[in-house]
């Protein structure tokens, strides 16, 4: 009896001794995710907490916020100055646009701003919005359902060619406009910011309000992008979808250069 | 060197001067450069030469390739049956494009690659000179062709009976004449295409739609900064000839704020509002212009960076369009609708035989 007990009593201190040399590792890195994600899971909860909508307080801090990071450039009450344009009546679309994407507060003047890491959270983006919206009426930030890509591709596709194709690329890679501006790449650009960008038309772009394309054209057009991002080109390699550059560039370098190859090849002396 | 050299041109001068020279000229100045023809590189054996078992490795690979091209015909087949288009997905289409490919490419790179491959290590290898020979044929050849032709002249009756000879060639050159006729009948018929050139779908009181919808567009939809695409009511109602009329009536309505526009004097009422409409179509080849800058009021052809100044009644600011887009004068009609005062004044899009 005593050996039974003891037999399987050794099997275990065996065992607890034999661990893993990378069990250690694997503890430690459990451990960090479990802290990390209580800590991001905790600080969202507050965050939600705060972000009730257009209220005073919101208001406020987005005032104190703009009066640190953008008054230089835009005025100490969004008036403008000779470095920056008036924000009155802009929107809050405009400000989501401009800080959600990084593109404000700008880095240095340039022919435009540039996409960069946000410089803000979610919040103080919010913030900042609606108190540049409770200085004159402008567009808003669109309602969600306009903006998730659930509408008509194929009406999307046509109003994308007419309107935005001719500076974005028919498959939304960008392209270049003068003097070192360009039309940036719809890849990866959320339908939100998409949807501000034709309301307010930042930098060169030109408006198109709601008269011009209704809000359920602009979701189809976002549907459209969505579909093309998500649905390979049955054409194979798209090189950037960029058009003839990329295509011709491909061509003249692996096409001519086989070529090349083939005949120096066949010329060449046999050994 | 350069002693030498004069002394050479001296001798050549000299001996062109005489008119009997013993040797051309030519041979007294290059004699000193002449150099031996050095004939072949001495003749190096292929390893296939030399090496039986390379020989038969290579043999090997020749006729490996033939079979690969043989396996990549029938793979071909088999692909168009395996994946068939049938079904309107185009993620088929892909698969079927590529695997017929794979197939087809494999079989004409097997025949290729081999047969190369066969005449470089394996074909008798040795060197050979091919002479040049005089291209004209010896008298005895070039009297026995102009003795056939002249037999066929004379058996044919060619030169002898005229009619014939002579209807024949109108025969020949009638020949071509309905071809001319039915191009002719791909340009427009009974109307002058100059006429057809100069005029577009806008009248006097045609609203500005847009495009694609045709929903007229109210002045006070224009908001600063927007870009509308504008095609003449009815366009879209029309039977026939949609698109060779939109080709040519396109527009891009802006709104610029009035003190950013510098208009000509002649055109003060061809705006409202700091609302402006110009054709679409480039002066250079025809593209559609229409990527419109907000701020600095720039257009920019996309074919070949031709620029034009919307501010300043759109001249050409950069590129190779030699004329500045042609403006369709607008009003607002009682219910507050854009309308065209009339079409424009001059030709859209580019130069034609009887434009500039």
């Amino acid at each position: 009896m005593s050996e039974n007990r003891k037999s399987p009593m050794n099997r275990q201190k065996r065992r607890t001794g034999r661990r893993h040399p990378l069990a250690t590792v694997a503890l430690l890195a459990l451990g960090l995710v479990f802290t990390g994600g209580a800590y991001a899971a905790f600080s969202t909860g507050t965050a939600q907490a705060e972000s009730s909508a257009n209220s005073q307080q919101t208001i406020d801090e987005g005032k104190k916020l703009f009066q640190a990071n953008c008054a230089t450039c835009h005025g100490l009450a969004a008036q403008g100055t000779t470095d920056g344009p008036s924000l009155v009546g802009v929107g809050a679309a405009a400000v989501d646009f401009q800080v959600g994407t990084g593109r404000m507060p700008m880095q240095m003047q340039g022919p435009q701003a540039q996409k960069k890491p946000v410089q803000f959270t979610d919040e103080q983006v919010k913030q900042l919005a609606y108190y540049v919206a409770s200085l004159g009426p402008g567009p808003d930030i669109p309602a969600d359902h306009l903006t998730n890509g659930g509408g008509d591709a194929a009406n999307g596709a046509e109003l994308f060619r007419i309107n935005c194709a001719m500076c974005h690329n028919v498959a939304g890679a960008g392209g270049a406009l003068t003097e070192g501006k360009f039309a940036p790449a719809l890849t990866d650009v959320t339908g939100v910011h998409i949807y501000e960008a034709m309301v307010t038309g930042p930098q060169n772009m030109p408006v198109f309000n709601d008269m011009n394309i209704s809000p359920e054209d602009k979701r189809d057009i976002i549907t459209y992008l969505k579909y093309v991002q998500d649905n390979r080109s049955p054409g194979g390699f798209e090189l950037g979808s960029i058009g003839p550059v990329a295509e011709g560039l491909f061509i003249w370098i692996f096409g001519l250069g086989s070529l090349v190859a083939i005949t120096v090849w066949i010329t060449a002396k046999s050994n | 060197m350069a002693q030498d050299d004069h002394s050479g041109t001296e001798i050549a001068a000299a001996d062109s001067s005489h008119a009997a020279p013993a040797a051309s000229p030519g041979t007294a100045l290059i004699a000193p450069d002449s150099f031996e023809n050095p004939g072949f590189p001495p003749h190096r054996p292929r390893v296939t030469d030399e090496d039986p078992k390379r020989e038969k490795r290579a043999q090997r690979t020749v006729y490996t390739l033939f079979y690969l091209s043989i396996l990549g015909s029938v793979w071909a087949i088999a692909a168009y049956m395996l994946f068939p288009m049938e079904s309107n997905n185009v993620g088929d289409v892909r698969l079927n494009n590529l695997f017929i490919g794979l197939g087809a490419t494999l079989a004409l790179l097997g025949i290729g690659f081999g047969a190369v491959h066969w005449a470089k290590s394996l074909m008798y290898d040795v060197e050979l000179v091919d002479e040049r020979h005089p291209i004209g044929g010896s008298p005895e050849t070039q009297a026995a062709a102009v003795k056939v032709f002249q037999d066929a002249d004379r058996e044919s009756g060619f030169s002898r009976r005229a009619v014939i000879r002579n209807s024949l060639i109108g025969a020949l050159l009638v020949f071509p004449l309905p071809a001319v006729v039915l191009f002719r009948g791909l340009a427009p018929q009974d109307q002058n295409p100059i006429e057809l050139l100069s005029h577009t779908m806008w009248k006097k009181g045609t609203r500005l739609a847009l495009d694609p919808s045709g929903a007229p567009i109210k002045a006070s939809d224009v908001t600063m900064g927007s870009a509308f695409h504008v095609i003449p009511e009815g366009l879209q109602d029309l039977e026939h000839g949609k698109l060779d009329e939109k080709a040519k009536a396109a527009v891009l309505l802006m709104r610029l704020d009035p003190k950013d526009l510098n208009e000509l004097p002649e055109r003060k009422t061809w705006s409202y509002d700091g609302i402006v409409a110009y054709s679409k179509i480039c002066t250079h080849v025809g593209c559609p212009v229409a990527l419109y800058e907000q701020h600095t009021h720039h257009l920019l052809c996309p074919c070949h960076q031709s620029q034009f100044d919307v501010a300043n009644h759109c001249e050409v600011i950069f590129g190779p369009a030699k004329r500045p887009l042609p403006q369709l004068p607008i009003a607002v009609d009682d219910e507050g609708y854009l309308i065209a005062q009339s079409d424009f004044t001059e030709p859209v899009g580019p130069s034609f035989w009887e434009r500039h």
